[in-house]
């Protein structure tokens, strides 16, 4: 056990109803009880219980803020330690006050992910799960949430052994024809092996599909908006925003020159580059010039490039088609509702696959179906199924890429006519790579698999 | 005889395949041993199958013989007949297995112990060590004699608490019913060790006489000479053939009507048996729809017509063994010899041993063979000649000798039973062994022999041969590397007969032979070597040049696993402070005491979430020592 007491705000900084600062440690109780006043003293309630109170300065006693405080004693927590979480109201100002004052009682601020490292050295989880419950903590939206909570519940690890069954079977076939020669066993065939090794490089190059997928539900998408000025940024801004509401704020760093907002479309969450840049200026090119547009625009995921229906293709907006012609972009014709001046089927032969659609910001007109097109883009049509397996973690992804590799020297190795025990090594390589995703590599398993599947002895 | 009093550098108790390379290595590396079992007529005996060998036990023999040890050379003298297995898959798993003639195996071992210059061979039953402080001085006899020893090897096969099974019928035996050993299997006990109880078998034997072999398959040895040993330079030609029928569904028939019987159903046996081993009775039961198995015929030997009926391992009553027999093709007349039997025995825990095989109850006591909770006349005596050695380098304060999973089977082997213990006889397979392409038998020597000839087993004559062999190796793989062959028309036409594809340009020797067509003599028909090349050198380049990149893979793999075995626990480690690691992981490292994270790493029951904590907690200890 560790012996110092942590805390940190554990909900998203950022505007909320309510945010949690959690407290894990041997002084949690205490370190709690030392700035809470209500009917109990902390110390003397019972285990997960949940009391009304007020946080108040542990100098003066003036009260900070209303918060409900559960309490839960070691071991059946998070970390196994004793934990305290306060719910305090959101909104950076009494979340801060409140976090000051239990760092002045007594607890250190934790670091980042210190708490779901505590949970995993104290036995609580293991390596694929605390790596989700990083994710969960990071994850942007419900949808991404799920994933998140998906994986720690086990459904990516319950994959991967069923993988790996199928690999170890094929490994005890092939260790039988080898340790017991003039067993009567069936022959493992190289036309077998390679079937089965085929199905399971299919499988694993499936999963990894979804990583891509993956990656959008925790980091987002990496939109940028562009046009001329007056096009309707802004007004796109806030109606995406207005219709998904905005969850996340994030200000990273000391320096505002960037800000990202996160606003969730269908389940989908799009990290907006640069609003501070159109809400402030209206104009991204005018601003920071064409050269370094097109810098912002080469790291996005997704383009959407405003047109104005009401007036003429320009030269700026020329240039900006020719930029985003080998991007994932999404032309958006707005302004509907003026007189038609823009020659559509221009545009259309310069912008090739990306799609186009017309909206009009002033009429609430188009919305849906720029939103059906970001989702048609990134999830290939279907709007992604609740009950799919994303990988999404960069240590899964990486280990399934390399098990894929090892699957396909395998296959070349059958192909080339390589001896099968000596192919045996690459899919052994395969069954490890898989293993070490959920922290599992045990020998002794094909050892046992060999003895349940065939009737061998003296 | 040796003299009550006498001081001996290595005692070692017990004869069989660990006792008798146990002995040798001692006696061979120079220090006076003494050889003290319960029956000289017992010596190296097989109380099981004739047989020597097979995939990982044959490459365990050709690794005992790279040392320096004697089973290999004395199969070479004593077989009846000799085959190499798996010809058909990868070299890596080629495996020699040869039928002996039991009875000639154990004059030869006894001969040569007896010839052996330091060795004393004196019969007689040891009931007690003498212990002092924690330290192993000797041993006390039946006959009331004391020999001390600096080193003690203790051997003591299936013999401790031995108790047969037949049917209903039990009583204290060792195998073949000799005597067992009942005090000594106490006194272990009172000195602390934890012992567990393991099950073995053996088949019924029948007389060649009366078996109908024209029923059944001919399994005729190769005829090509072949040995185990690397110094073997004559061969025996004339050959015994073994048999092969199967039992069918009278047979299965006869044993389901009469499994109430069976001590495995009844609750006699308490004692855990192998899986790989298992009785006819329980093969029947656990695969229920297989309709046959094989059972093989095998000569005990050329001057008997006792034949081993392998795959009808049994403890069923005697009575009903023989008819049992009778309905099995080509046995309808059989005449039952030796009574098939179930033996249990006392196996002490061997995560109680260090990886060079002393004891860490009591020091200078080292344990070998099926006392360990192996199985396997090779398992036994690749322990015995490892035992053998640490007991001298104890004897002289040097540091043991320990082989690493990627050096040998052998280092498999004991690893497995250091760290992880084991809860059923252990018997070493191919699949055990993670760096299976780099233990080929092929290559045992350019393993083992270095490291032989440096412990003082493999002789300067023998040293200089085999360093005028890895010399040849390496010189035509130099070859083969730098030459290039063009495509002519020659070439290309016995590529075309080869079903290989032609050459578009050019190409190294090293490079061509990688194709799965093309071998060695293919190489020499372009290219011949300036001098003869010896088969076994033409062999080692055609493998390491062919494999090359598989090779490369597994080596590797080992590269990983060194990292982590060259990170030794030190002695300050107290398992009972490191905070976080589960309390499973606490007990079984404080059992095990790993000497490496590698080794930790390995043993059940510790995660690799208490690994990388271990590995903090030594980090810190390291760093807060490095500065106090």
């Amino acid at each position: 056990m560790e012996t110092d007491t942590i805390a940190a705000i554990s909900t998203p900084v950022g505007e909320a109803g309510i945010a949690v600062i959690r407290v894990s440690g041997p002084e949690a109780i205490r370190v709690a009880d030392r700035i809470y006043k209500g009917k109990k003293s902390l110390n003397e309630v019972e285990s997960h219980t949940v009391h009304y109170g007020t946080i108040v300065d542990s100098e003066q006693g003036n009260p900070i803020d209303e918060v409900l405080v559960t309490v839960m004693r070691s071991p059946r927590t998070f970390t196994r330690e004793d934990v305290v979480e306060i719910s305090c109201h959101g909104g950076m100002v009494p979340v801060q006050a409140v976090l000051e004052e239990v760092l002045s009682a007594g607890a250190r601020l934790a670091e980042p992910g210190e708490f779901t490292k505590r949970a995993f050295v104290n036995g609580r989880i293991d390596l694929s799960q605390a790596e989700a419950v990083i994710d969960l903590i990071r994850s942007k939206t419900d949808r991404a949430a799920r994933v998140a909570m998906q994986q720690a519940e086990g459904r990516l690890s319950r994959l991967i052994q069923e993988l790996r069954g199928e690999i170890l079977e094929t490994l005890a076939h092939l260790a039988v024809n080898v340790d017991y020669p003039e067993y009567d066993a069936e022959q493992l065939t190289g036309e077998i092996m390679l079937k089965k090794s085929r199905r399971v490089e299919e499988r694993i190059t499936h999963l990894l599909q979804t990583a891509r997928q993956g990656k959008i539900y925790r980091e987002g998408i990496g939109t940028v908006i562009v046009g001329r000025p007056n096009v309707g940024k802004s007004s796109l801004l806030n109606a995406l925003a207005r219709e998904n509401k905005a969850i996340v704020t994030d200000i990273p760093g000391t320096t505002r020159d960037v800000i990202e907002e996160y606003v969730n479309v269908r389940g989908i969450p799009l990290r907006l580059v640069d609003t501070a840049g159109i809400r402030e200026t209206e104009d991204v090119v005018e601003r920071i010039g064409v050269e370094r547009s097109h810098q912002a625009l080469e790291g996005a995921d997704l383009i959407l490039l405003l047109l104005n229906y009401g007036d003429p293709l320009s030269e700026d907006d020329k240039k900006l088609l020719k930029m985003v012609r080998n991007q994932t972009a999404i032309v958006v014709v707005n302004k509907m509702d003026l007189p038609q001046r823009l020659d559509l089927q221009e545009v259309r032969n310069l912008i090739g696959e990306s799609p186009l659609i017309t909206t009009s910001m002033i009429r609430e007109q188009g919305i849906d179906q720029l939103e059906e097109a970001i989702v048609d883009l990134f999830m290939g049509g279907k709007a992604a199924a609740a009950d799919a397996t994303y990988v999404s973690n960069a240590r899964h992804i990486s280990l399934l890429k390399q098990a894929r590799k090892q699957i396909r020297d395998a296959i070349e190795g059958i192909e080339a006519g390589v001896p099968l025990d000596m192919v045996e090594i690459d899919l052994k390589n395969a069954w490890q790579s898989l293993g070490e995703i959920i922290g599992d590599a045990v020998a002794e398993d094909l050892i046992d698999q060999i003895f349940s599947q065939f009737c061998l002895g003296k | 005889m040796p003299t009550s009093g006498d001081e001996f550098d290595v005692v070692v108790i017990g004869a069989g395949h660990a006792g008798c390379e146990a002995a040798l290595a001692a006696a061979r590396m120079g220090c006076s041993t003494l050889l003290i079992t319960l029956s000289l007529d017992t010596i190296a005996y097989m109380p099981c199958n004739p047989s020597i060998g097979g995939p990982a036990k044959g490459h365990v023999v050709r690794e005992v013989d790279a040392l320096g040890g004697e089973m290999g050379r004395n199969i070479d003298k004593t077989h009846i007949q000799m085959r190499m297995l798996n010809t058909g898959k990868g070299p890596a798993v080629y495996a020699l297995r040869a039928q002996a003639d039991k009875v000639l195996y154990q004059q030869e071992m006894k001969k040569t112990l007896e010839s052996e210059p330091h060795l004393l061979l004196h019969q007689n039953m040891v009931e007690r060590l003498l212990v002092e402080d924690g330290v192993c001085r000797g041993v006390l006899t039946r006959t009331g004699a004391k020999y001390y020893a600096k080193s003690v090897v203790l051997t003591t096969g299936t013999y401790l608490r031995g108790k047969v099974i037949i049917g209903d019928l039990t009583y204290e035996s060792g195998p073949n019913n000799q005597q067992p050993s009942v005090n000594l299997a106490h006194h272990l006990h009172e000195l602390g060790f934890e012992t567990v109880r393991f099950k073995t078998g053996t088949p019924p034997r029948v007389n060649k006489l009366t078996v109908d072999t024209d029923k059944m398959e001919i399994q005729p040895g190769d005829e090509e000479p072949r040995a185990f040993s690397y110094e073997t330079k004559e061969y025996i030609t004339d050959q015994l053939p073994c048999w092969l029928t199967y039992t069918n569904e009278k047979t299965h028939e006869y044993i389901r009507d009469n499994l109430h019987r069976a001590p495995m159903y009844s609750g006699m046996i308490e004692g855990q048996g192998p899986r790989y081993c298992p009785s006819i009775e329980d093969k029947i039961v656990r695969f229920a729809d297989k309709n046959r198995h094989q059972i093989f015929l095998e000569p005990e030997g050329r001057e008997t017509l006792e034949m081993y009926v392998q795959g009808l391992s049994t403890s069923l009553p005697e009575e009903i063994q023989q008819p049992l027999l009778r309905t099995i093709d080509g046995l309808e007349n059989a005449e039952m010899m030796r009574t098939g039997y179930a033996i249990e025995y006392d196996a002490i825990v061997p995560t109680q041993l260090w990886p060079s095989l002393e004891t860490k109850q009591v020091a200078n006591l080292f344990t070998a063979g099926q006392i360990n909770g192996t199985s396997g006349y090779e398992e036994a005596a690749a322990q015995g000649i490892m035992a053998g050695i640490n007991a001298v380098r104890k004897v002289r304060g040097e540091e043991p000798v320990i082989l690493d999973r990627s050096q040998a089977y052998i280092g498999v082997l004991i690893d497995d039973l250091v760290t992880k213990g084991t809860n059923e006889p252990y018997r070493l397979l191919t699949s055990r062994a993670e760096y299976r392409l780099l233990l080929r038998h092929d290559n045992a020597d350019l393993r083992l022999t270095d490291l032989g000839y440096e412990v003082g087993l493999i002789s300067e004559e023998r040293y200089r041969r085999f360093r005028k062999k890895r010399e040849a190796i390496e010189r035509e793989i130099h070859r083969l590397r730098e030459t290039i062959l063009k495509p002519t028309p020659d070439v290309q036409a016995l590529l075309r007969k080869l079903g290989s594809s032609e050459l578009d340009q050019a190409v190294e020797l090293a490079k061509l032979i990688k194709r799965p067509e093309v071998k060695i003599e293919h190489i020499y028909q372009w290219s011949p070597p300036a001098e003869p090349v010896a088969p076994e050198v033409a062999e080692q380049v055609e493998i390491q040049l062919k494999y090359e990149g598989y090779i490369k893979k597994s080596l590797q793999q080992v590269e990983k696993m060194r990292k982590m075995e060259n990170k030794r626990i030190p002695e300050w480690v107290d398992y009972d402070q490191v905070k976080g690691i589960s309390a499973e992981a606490k007990e079984k490292l404080n059992q095990v005491r790993p000497l490496s994270l590698g080794q930790a790493s390995r043993i059940s029951g510790v995660n690799p979430s208490d690994i990388s904590i271990l590995l903090i907690h030594l980090e810190k200890g390291r760093q807060s020592r490095a500065s106090s």
